[in-house]
């Protein structure tokens, strides 16, 4: 393959796996601090893009105020669905959760498509993300040359957060022995509240920043990158941030470099993650960066 | 019976056990005690095959069954009670035991679905035999009871013949006498005794209830931090200068 | 003696049922027939779950994937080499599937054994992960089947799917396989080695040490899960007579796991009762979906009302009754008839 092709597809690899991992840490977040896998997290991100679309187009807000709106609602929202469908089942058996983590993301893309109707809607364009920029041979979308900055940004913010901070440290002693952080006089409640709020935000602005480069909004668009993303999270190793970041790049690299190499794998592209996830699974399950944790018996 | 060579077990960097070498004579009552966190359950998770020792290897009777899956050191001969009692709580009492008769029952899904007349003498066997256990601890009256509706005391006991019921030759006790009064503890003194004599068994204990120990090992060893401190007699262990200083302040 | 009229009133009650499914069968217009139809096969996929979830205690999402390689496999077997043609006009079928064509009876055991087969394959890696990674990787399993299918046009006819094929799921068959289906699970539950399912499900480091191969009572779980799920889904093909990739989705699996936690996960009555009311309460709620012309107010249809309703109905019973309907508890007579006495004594209490 030519090289300016393989340089335009290796852009095109970084942006969207920039993407995977910004909506992957949300996953690991959750998952680091509850050992919940939050099925609807690919539907919290579905929300960000659409309450962002309601305020550019039915509120007719400017865009940088209709996206500030959209993170903050999804950031509540995602808060609110902790506390209905999460906080109640948290002393009892794990399939339970899981239960209702699937009930609520098939609730929520219900009544997306109920409340926002199945076909597709598109975003208004917004000229600074919608530009077509021209770096030698490559031509990209402006918002991939955002998306990586910002996606550094957070991870920079969160791992201030996290390690630096007395929330940062709540939330890294409940995810390793809620019980304890309890005795501690940690409030475990509004710690876990906290992180599902980061988490959701997360999740929002990567809806958004998704609907700036792909702009056609449907109420199932978070399934497939929900997953992904989950998968993502896997391989860098759940629980751990800078995991899902790598984990994020890794399958949005792979995605788009095997299909530009092996074209005739197109069809076949969305099984990749799923593939990578099993062997990572089987080979290290603990995922790139994370760490092994034995049960005591 | 068995004996275990040089068998350390860590865990990233943390050394649980290091160089333990046990040896247990058939019949013996062999005690194993030391601090909370003294790596005693570790031990007992080399032996029973939930962990793989780092080093080292364990020998039950002349086989090497280093690093074998649980289910298959218990099909060879050696059953274990948990330190946090471990019945299946939708069961009833009898049904907890007849599970672990199922192991030496050998039928396969086939068999045991279709109800074939072999089958449904085994099964009227198996139950003979854990009516006959749940009678020798008394328990027979609770047979269809939920196992976890039993007092404490009770549920201990039930543990101990549930693992009888896999028909063991080495029995290991995960402090059996734990949250009992000393009521209770002379009781289950008099039990160990019994069942080690009834059931032809050799027991490895793990205890804190010095009480317990002291009257029913022949021998014990002591561990701390994971390392074997002493091992010789109860009068032996008692008078130990180092095994007092690890306990300062114990009973 | 008790159990002699119980075994009478079980007998009684089974004549009972099969004389109304066949009165229904001849009397009712065929939609309804359809929907009580539906109702058998998915007992038979509730069943297949609830072995796997409520008895094993293993959290699969693949569910959907094993119906269609049931599914699959059984269309491909039965349909003739000229509908076979017809269907596959983009690229022809693999030669020798072409001309191979079995008997129903045949095709059916086929499917679940392949479904069984790839249960096999995916099981022994997937079985060692933990439970929540088992959700994951289950449902990844069932993801790439469905692509394999989409992508493999000349052995699945791909995205186009498979049309005409031969309705051979009438009334008999469904229920009988139904019927099949309870039998064989309240004779495995009520075996030693459902004793050691149970035992798995409630504390499998317990049951380890008791003597019990784990990993074989969970993959034999596993494979005859796959097995019925292969079947039914293969009853579903020749129910409904077109298949295609876009019908296995996670969509699929969750209809399923809400019948199954709606009517108890781990009991069986739980499960054939939560089939039949949620398959008809499907069809029931079908309406709003539809443009409603209530009174005065007129609305264009709210597609995915339904769902919403079923989520809600999901989660509710999640939230507050854990146990579904029936808990783990199976049905028996005494309870049964316990009810209606206890509702004719005046004053002092129900049953000793």
């Amino acid at each position: 393959m030519e090289l300016s092709t393989f340089f335009q597809q290796l852009t095109n690899a970084l942006s969207l796996g920039s993407l995977y991992a910004l909506i992957a840490i949300g996953y690991t977040m959750v998952y680091g601090i509850l050992r919940l896998i939050n099925f609807a997290h690919g539907d919290v991100f579905m929300l960000g893009a659409y309450f962002a679309f309601y305020a550019a187009t039915s509120l007719a807000m400017p865009w940088w105020v209709a996206f500030i709106v959209a993170i903050g609602l999804t950031a509540m929202f995602g808060m609110g669905l902790e506390r209905v469908a999460y906080r109640p089942l948290r002393d009892s058996p794990k399939i339970s959760v899981m239960i209702s983590a699937i009930g609520a993301s098939f609730l929520i893309e219900n009544v997306g498509i109920v409340v926002f109707g199945g076909r597709p809607k598109s975003f208004p364009s917004i000229p600074l993300f919608d530009t077509v920029v021209h770096l030698g041979p490559v031509s990209v979308l402006s918002v991939s040359l955002f998306i990586p900055v910002i996606t550094a940004a957070i991870l920079v913010a969160l791992l201030w957060i996290v390690n630096g901070t007395k929330t940062g440290l709540a939330m890294r002693a409940v995810s390793t022995d809620l019980d304890a952080a309890r005795l501690m006089a940690i409030d475990v409640n509004r710690t876990i509240s906290m992180t599902f709020g980061i988490g959701s935000l997360l999740a929002g602005l990567g809806g958004i920043m998704w609907t700036m480069k792909y702009p056609q909004l449907n109420p199932l668009m978070g399934v497939m990158p929900g997953l992904k993303c989950f998968i993502a999270a896997v391989i860098g190793g759940i629980g751990n941030i800078p995991g899902a970041v790598l984990g994020g790049f890794l399958l949005g690299v792979l995605e788009i470099m095997i299909v530009a190499f092996l074209p005739e794998l197109t069809g076949y592209r969305d099984a990749f993650a799923f593939v990578l996830l099993i062997v990572v699974l089987l080979v290290k399950p603990s995922g790139l960066l994370g760490k092994h944790q034995a049960v005591k018996v | 019976m068995i004996s275990t060579k040089d068998v350390s077990m860590r865990f990233g960097g943390l050394t649980a056990v290091s160089d333990l070498n046990i040896e247990i004579q058939k019949n013996e009552i062999v005690g194993l005690i030391g601090p909370n966190g003294a790596g005693k359950t570790t031990a007992f998770n080399t032996i029973t095959g939930v962990y793989k020792p780092t080093e080292g290897r364990v020998i039950f009777k002349g086989r090497d069954i280093t690093g074998q899956k649980p289910h298959a050191i218990t099909r060879l001969g050696i059953a274990r009670t948990f330190q946090n009692i471990r019945l299946w709580k939708d069961m009833d009492v009898l049904e907890n035991v007849l599970v672990a008769c199922h192991l030496r029952m050998d039928v396969g899904v086939a068999a045991s679905t279709l109800h074939l007349p072999g089958y449904r003498a085994k099964e009227r066997r198996s139950r003979e035999f854990a009516m006959s256990l749940l009678e020798s601890v008394g328990l027979a009256d609770q047979a269809h009871e939920a196992a976890t509706s039993l007092p404490y005391g009770k549920q201990r006991r039930l543990e101990i013949v549930r693992a009888l019921a896999t028909e063991p030759a080495l029995l290991l006790l995960d402090e059996p006498a734990a949250g009992m009064n000393p009521q209770e503890s002379l009781e289950l003194m008099d039990f160990i005794g019994s069942i080690r004599d009834r059931y032809d068994l050799t027991i490895l204990l793990i205890e804190h209830h010095m009480q317990v120990v002291m009257g029913v090992c022949s021998r014990m060893y002591v561990l701390d931090y994971g390392v074997t401190i002493a091992h010789g007699t109860p009068d032996e262990i008692r008078r130990d200068p180092k095994v007092i200083e690890a306990y300062l302040g114990v009973d | 003696m008790k159990i002699k009229r119980n075994t009478l009133l079980s007998l009684a009650g089974i004549a009972l049922l099969a004389g109304a499914i066949a009165v229904a069968d001849a009397t009712l217009g065929r939609f309804s027939v359809r929907i009580l139809n539906l109702s058998a096969i998915y007992i038979v996929l509730a069943l297949s779950l609830n072995l796997l979830n409520g008895f094993t205690g293993l959290f699969s999402l693949g569910h959907a994937g094993f119906m269609a390689v049931g599914a699959y496999v059984s269309a491909l077997l039965t349909m003739s080499p000229a509908q076979k043609d017809m269907n596959f006009f983009l690229e022809p079928i693999v030669p020798f599937l072409r001309d191979l064509q079995l008997p129903f009876p045949l095709a059916l055991l086929a499917a679940g054994a392949c479904a069984g087969l790839v249960a096999v394959v995916i099981g022994v890696p997937a079985l060692r992960l933990r439970d929540d990674y088992l959700a994951i990787a289950t449902l990844g399993f069932a993801e790439i089947i469905r692509v394999l299918i989409t992508n493999a046009q000349s052995l699945t006819n791909g995205a186009q799917g498979l049309k005409a094929i031969t309705k051979y799921s009438t009334t008999w068959v469904v229920w009988s396989v139904a019927a099949l289906s309870v039998a064989f699970m309240l004779a495995l539950v009520r075996s030693s080695y459902g004793r050691t399912m149970k035992a798995v499900r409630d504390d499998e480091v317990a049951a380890e040490a008791m003597g019990v191969n784990v990993f074989k009572v969970k993959s034999t779980s596993f494979v005859i899960s796959s097995f019925m799920a292969g079947v039914g889904g293969a009853l579903l093909g020749h129910m409904i007579t077109t298949i295609d990739p876009k019908m296995f989705t996670l969509t699929l699996t969750f209809n399923i796991l809400l019948i199954v936690v709606l009517g108890g996960n781990g009991s069986i009555t739980g499960s054939v009762i939560g089939a039949i009311v949620v398959t008809v309460l499907m069809e029931a709620l079908r309406f709003l979906d539809m443009p409603m012309n209530f009174l005065f107010i007129k609305t264009d249809g709210l597609p995915g009302l339904r769902m919403v309703i079923f989520s809600i109905l999901l989660m509710i019973v999640v939230l507050y009754r854990q146990r579904g309907l029936m808990g783990n508890k199976e049905f028996n007579w005494d309870d049964f008839l316990g009810i209606f006495r206890r509702k004719g004594a005046s004053g002092a209490g129900g049953r000793s």
